[in-house]
């Protein structure tokens, strides 16, 4: 089975990166966006352990290691 | 008195450390591989910078799980002296023996630059001897040195003084322009609530000697040597 895992910067936390290219899109003559937070995607490979095993083993994962949750939040989607 | 000096693959400020404490100041130092899960025997802990794992994930995220971090936490536990610089300093936030966490620097650029920081708290084992007030003049290199913790953590952090260092100019004064990454509150530096692990960004190391540009950083292993002396090592 595969899952999908977003890490995202915490409202709040600034982001230079999505400040810049927030700053240079209208250089490019893109106009009307109004923000841009830059984050993570990653994908990963499971064993087929079911949908809930999975959803508990990779919590874990993105508590422990993946996310740092003092700045950032993580959203799974499991696909199977 | 012993100091263990942490490396990992990827730590580049291991042997500065080392040169530091041996040659410079005649301690006795050793390095201690990641993977050691002990730090028997040793009085003090310093970690110095660097790229430790290649700063994979995040700088510190990978490092923190070695089996020397588990014996860190013990003796930062246990009230032993713990520096940790730069890489160091990320690696004891990833950790959790520091609150708070380290974002890219405002300016997304790597600085490398002397930095003047006033120190606010004699209470570490590293500002022993140096008055609150004074500014040392010590250099930053880094990329991912704009310190962040929420408004909650901060005032926590301001209550208990454990911001240890903030960057200043050369009179002192916490300004904007001599914030060299964004961060919070001009945070150089912190330490935890027992006082005894210091965090911070500058790199003391690099300032030893007056051929290599000043001897301010020079003050902080002066004060672990008496906080040592005085705890009877």
């Amino acid at each position: 089975m595969k899952a999908k895992i977003y890490v995202t910067l915490k409202k709040g936390v600034l982001d230079p990166q999505g400040k810049v290219i927030l700053s240079s899109l209208p250089n490019m003559g893109i106009e009307g966006v109004e923000d841009v937070r830059v984050g993570k995607y990653m994908e990963v490979v499971l064993k087929d352990l079911g949908r809930e095993k999975a959803q508990l083993l990779l919590d874990d994962a993105c508590r422990q290691l993946l996310a740092n949750t003092v700045i950032e939040d993580y959203r799974i989607e499991i696909n199977e | 008195m012993k100091t263990a000096i942490l490396t990992f693959p990827g730590s580049t400020c291991d042997h500065d450390a080392s040169f530091a404490l041996k040659d410079v100041m005649g301690l006795d130092a050793e390095f201690v591989w990641h993977n050691q899960s002990s730090l028997e025997g040793f009085d003090a802990v310093v970690i110095f910078g660097g790229a430790s794992y290649g700063d994979y994930l995040r700088p510190g995220a990978i490092a923190k799980l070695s089996p020397v971090m588990a014996a860190v936490r013990r003796f930062a536990d246990g009230g032993g002296p713990v520096i940790g610089v730069c890489n160091g300093f990320q690696i004891l936030l990833e950790s959790g023996v520091l609150p708070g966490a380290m974002i890219v620097n405002e300016s997304l650029r790597f600085v490398c630059e002397d930095a003047s920081v006033k120190v606010e708290a004699d209470r570490t084992p590293f500002t022993r001897v140096i008055a609150p007030g004074k500014v040392l003049r010590i250099p930053v290199a880094h990329r991912q040195g704009n310190y962040f913790a929420d408004p909650a953590t901060l005032a926590a952090l301001e209550e208990r003084r454990q911001v240890v260092f903030r960057y200043c100019d050369a009179k002192g004064n916490v300004t904007a322009a001599s914030n060299p990454n964004g961060s919070v509150g001009n945070i150089a530096g912190i330490c935890n609530e027992a006082g005894n692990v210091l965090g911070m960004m500058p790199h003391p190391e690099r300032r030893v000697e007056r051929e290599l540009g000043g001897t301010d950083g020079k003050l902080l292993f002066d004060s672990m040597i008496v906080w040592l002396k005085e705890k009877g090592k």
